[in-house]
């Protein structure tokens, strides 16, 4: 982990060749994610310039999880190397725009890599074809032999973020939960990932029944349910130090659907207790606990803003699952869903903007999103079983739990947009992802 | 403890197999033949076979519960009242548990795989809930008493179909022999 720092600190490091003025924000190539892309840009990503031997290795490599990043947002397409006409040698040598053009790229990216004593180190450049001009600066990137992949999620960060004026979301991870055996005895064990279904471990046993993992708010820790003690408790787990340890055992309850708080320094859970289940606020360094609410009914699945001041939540008080909005310190809920239908698992956007959720209506389940005061609300899928949302770190991408009847559990990634439905490999059947923050 | 080292004496007298050190019942049927040999169809299975169910002929025997009382009641969609049906069944579980002081019983309720995760703990939750007041309305101590919910992750019968989903709508109870240890 301690990679992270440097990797960070290189980042920083730019090349600072080639004098044109970066023109990140107000360059001519521009896709605006929110309108739903129809037209993907054509990109070309020639395989990088192996700057020494040991280059070689990681030079095709890198130009492929950068294709398959961009390529798998919808948002680009690729220009086939077999189209290719210029010859690329040299990094720092000028670009031959014209022949590029020639094959239709709106956008380069061009990269050298050069690996030695267990180091290795990529530059990458960023170029408009259309107005013939680099796109921002390059940038250099140094990491372990096993970063190559990391480095190259960062390049396709840079990259996306450059045209599309989002954050990106690529060097990212997803915690979700590995399900083996049959149904009825079914291990779900807890698991993490890179976002793009790279890179699975799994971080508990088997012969275990975990539920439903979230990030903290820098990534460093989980909060998930385990069935571990007979009885669904919540237990916080250093993915540092891989010490784990149960939040309030209360006997007598059972305490689920955690997530923290946007400072990382408590959490939200349901506890259920003689039927009732309410939803407590638990401070993570005293053990001192609040509860938020108070009804003979069910209130679930809460989930703080970004600001840390609201919280979202869902409950049977109306007679049917309904989703509410309170104060984070308790207080009168008051509900936003409105449609037809049973909400439920209400996930506040990292940006603050919008709500996901999980709706069933006529025995179909949808992921869907809405304004925070539940108006415009647009389902985004429909399927026998979708549900559980959790958001792209830059709040553009959802990724849920899908179920075809009879079927095993999938991961799903969908845009907010609607478009661009993709199902993420997994090494097993999957379900409940939780997608990390964007990594340092 | 005395309570605990009994019905564990009891409960590996009758065993057929080793018995473990999880001294606790997953919900099972028992085959038609009586002879102590079980169906998985709950959590906890991971403790089948490791315990006794004795005969099912012999009144005081878990085996006997399970099958001739009836160790299960069934809900109807996103609802935790009890039916009339599922009323009859606890009374037999209270009289049985009466007459059988050592047992102890969790209460595990299950929901349909037709919701939500979360929801389905809930509503788990609220089914055995509902199981255990009824008991204890009819004089079963509240200290023999345990509830847990599995929502929708311990079917009976995983299948797409109604049939499964009204089977999965249940509150199981599940004797044990340690008091809420």
């Amino acid at each position: 982990m301690t990679l992270l720092h440097r990797l960070a600190a290189a980042a920083a490091l730019a090349l600072g060749l080639a004098a044109q003025p970066a023109l990140a924000q107000d360059g001519p190539l521009r896709i605006e994610i929110t309108e739903g892309v129809i037209e993907p840009m054509p990109i070309a990503v020639p395989r990088f310039m192996a700057r020494d031997a040991g280059g070689g290795e990681y030079a095709d490599r890198i130009a492929q999880v950068i294709v398959s990043n961009l390529t798998g947002t919808g948002l680009f397409r690729e220009i086939p190397r077999e189209a290719h006409i210029a010859e690329l040698t040299e990094f720092d040598a000028p670009v031959s725009f014209s022949d590029w053009r020639a094959i239709n790229t709106e956008a380069l990216v061009t990269g050298s890599v050069a690996a030695s004593n267990g180091r290795v180190t990529v530059q990458f450049r960023l170029h408009d074809v259309v107005s013939g001009r680099e796109m921002g600066e390059g940038l250099q990137f140094e990491g372990g032999e096993g970063d190559w992949r990391r480095m190259a999620h960062k390049i396709s960060d840079e990259v996306y973020s450059r045209i599309t004026g989002e954050a990106g979301y690529f060097d990212s991870r997803v915690a979700f939960i590995a399900e083996t055996g049959p149904r009825e005895e079914r291990e779900k064990r807890l698991a993490v990932m890179d976002q793009d279904g790279e890179n699975a471990e799994y971080l508990s046993e088997g012969m275990s029944l975990a539920l439903a993992p979230r990030f903290s708010p820098d990534g460093d820790r989980l909060l998930y349910t385990s069935y571990e003690d007979g009885f669904p408790r919540i237990y916080l787990l250093d993915l540092r130090s891989m010490e784990r340890r149960v939040l309030d055992e209360q006997p007598g309850t059972m305490t689920f659907a955690p997530r923290f708080a946007p400072d990382g320094q408590s959490a939200v859970f349901s506890l259920s207790r003689g039927g009732s289940t309410d939803i407590y606020r638990l401070d993570l360094r005293s053990g001192e606990r609040t509860q938020l609410t108070n009804a003979p009914y069910i209130a679930t699945a809460p989930s703080f803003s970004p600001d840390g001041a609201r919280i979202v939540f869902e409950s049977d008080r109306s007679g049917t699952q309904q989703l509410y909005v309170m104060p984070a310190s308790g207080g009168e809920p008051r509900r936003i869903s409105r449609g037809d239908g049973r909400y439920a698992t209400p996930v506040w956007s990292p940006r603050g903007d919008r709500i996901a959720f999980t709706k069933s209506h006529q025995g179909r389940f949808h992921v869907g999103v809405m304004n925070t005061d539940g108006s415009e609300e647009r389902l985004l899928t429909a399927s026998y079983l979708d549900e559980g949302p959790t958001w792209a770190p830059n709040g553009r991408v959802i990724m849920f739990t899908r179920e075809n009847p009879g079927a095993e559990p999938e991961l799903y990634s969908v845009d907010i947009s609607g478009r661009n439905l993709r199902r993420i490999a997994t090494p097993v059947a999957a379900s409940d992802p939780a997608w990390s923050p964007l990594r340092d | 403890m005395t309570h605990l080292s009994k019905a564990l004496l009891l409960v590996c007298g009758l065993a057929l197999a080793a018995c473990s050190s999880d001294p606790r019942y997953a919900g099972g049927s028992v085959n038609g033949d009586g002879d102590g040999s079980v169906e998985a169809d709950s959590y906890g299975s991971g403790g089948i076979g490791s315990s006794g169910l004795g005969s099912a002929s012999d009144p005081n025997s878990p085996a006997y519960f399970q099958d001739r009382v009836g160790d299960r009641v069934h809900f109807t969609v996103d609802e935790s009242r009890l039916t009339e049906e599922a009323r009859e069944t606890l009374r037999g579980q209270a009289r049985w548990l009466r007459e059988n002081p050592d047992f102890q019983i969790v209460i595990e309720g299950h929901a349909d795989e037709r919701g939500t995760r979360e929801y389905n703990l809930a509503l788990g939750a609220r089914r055995a809930s509902a199981a255990e007041s009824f008991l204890a309305d009819q004089g079963i101590d509240s200290r023999r008493m345990r509830t847990v919910s599995y929502g929708k992750e311990r079917p009976v019968e995983a299948c797409p179909e109604q049939r499964c989903w009204d089977k999965n709508r249940r509150a199981v109870t599940v004797l044990s022999g340690a008091a809420g240890s």
